[in-house]
């Protein structure tokens, strides 16, 4: 009986733990797949205004990238990003960067350290602080760096494309696909997206403990 | 006989491999993850700069201290960039006294390689897969903690 007793304990102490354990990921959706809405979002810039989709009246649609300070994957991104927003902003595809990490654990990624990392660059993109993390979790963002590639249609944002900037992190030389410019540049030319996934050795986003 | 021997030569190559950290594509890591015998390989990916890769690494290390005798095996892949390795990665393992075996993952492409190390993986690290001969036993993304590493390791050795 005791034996029994014990073993329900454990048992029931490894289910709480189990769901404990889990919960962080239970409160993150799936996330956006091409083809899906995507919401707007109203999240404060490095310049202290707040930036939401909905303000580029002109934009035919939009590179939303996940991104932060510390992680040394979106740190090497930081160059090709800046190109990407000077490439494609004028044809009607602006960058928007977004930072959710979770400031408390993250020091460097707080929106003071932002505002610091965006003027060193020289970013000419927002650079937008994602302070509740809700938008970050709507779109299912899980690493930095992490793309969605949005296009305009009518009234409504839809995802063309989710995941990498291209296939080498490390090396901007060494790159042999573009995917996402690739994305961008198909749809540019009315085209659909051919390669609408791909993955990527990211840092995984910091997520505020509950 | 032969397959002794092929086995303590691998056995040779693997460890000391590890004392030079090597680079090891993605091929190279699968056989290594799938070899044919009956250790159990618990494979996790982690990077020094990622804080909790680094805070559930003393669990890993204990774990395998505490499986020595057994057949079970834990092989560490960093994804440190290339121009860290000396600065940072050798010197942390030193430093750290890390015992387990140290790979660096030479592998662009990473589109192609996470989803053949599982499906399950966004490519955010750490991540730990288990796998037995041919078989993925387990795949976890996210931080694991002694207690939850050492549950699993016992549900796959003694179900």
């Amino acid at each position: 009986m005791h034996h029994h007793l014990t073993t329900a304990a454990i048992t029931l102490g490894s289910l709480i733990m189990a769901s404990f354990i889990t919960k962080p990921n239970d409160s993150v959706p799936a996330g956006y797949k091409a083809g899906d809405k995507a919401a707007d979002f109203k999240l404060k810039n490095i310049n202290d205004q707040f930036v939401s989709l909905a303000d580029y009246k002109t934009a035919k649609g939009f590179i939303v990238v996940f991104t932060c300070n510390h992680c040394p994957y979106a740190i090497a991104y930081e160059d090709r990003i800046e190109e990407l927003d000077k490439k494609y902003a004028s044809k009607g595809y602006p960058v928007i960067a977004i930072n959710p990490n979770d400031a408390v654990s993250y020091p460097e990624d707080s929106f003071e350290n932002m505002k610091v990392r965006a003027k060193q660059k020289g970013f000419t993109f927002p650079y937008l602080y994602d302070e509740t993390q809700v938008t970050a979790k709507t779109y299912g963002a899980l690493r930095t760096p992490h793309v969605y590639l949005l296009q305009k249609s009518s009234s409504d944002l839809i995802v063309k494309y989710v995941g990498a900037i291209d296939d080498n992190s490390q090396d901007a030389k060494a790159v042999k696909i573009k995917y996402l410019e690739n994305a961008v540049d198909e749809l540019l030319a009315g085209k659909d997206v051919s390669t609408k996934e791909t993955k990527a050795i990211g840092c995984s986003i910091k997520w505020k403990k509950a | 006989m032969k397959h002794l021997s092929l086995l303590s030569f691998l056995l040779i190559s693997v460890s000391s491999y590890a004392q030079n950290t090597p680079y090891i594509t993605f091929n190279e890591l699968e056989k290594i993850m799938y070899q044919q015998d009956d250790t159990v390989r618990i494979i996790n990916f982690w990077a020094t700069w990622c804080k909790p890769c680094i805070e559930e690494l003393p669990a890993f290390e204990q774990i395998s201290a505490e499986y020595k005798t057994q057949k079970v095996k834990i092989i560490l892949v960093s994804m440190d960039f290339k121009s860290k390795i000396d600065i940072q990665l050798k010197p942390y393992i030193q430093k750290n006294h890390i015992q387990s075996t140290v790979f660096v993952m030479d592998q662009t492409d990473s589109n192609i390689w996470i989803n053949k190390v599982s499906t399950e993986w966004s490519g955010s690290i750490p991540a730990t897969i288990f796998t037995l001969q041919s078989k993925q036993l387990s795949f976890h993304e996210g931080k694991y903690s002694y207690e939850e590493l050492k549950q699993k390791i016992q549900s796959i050795i003694q179900p």
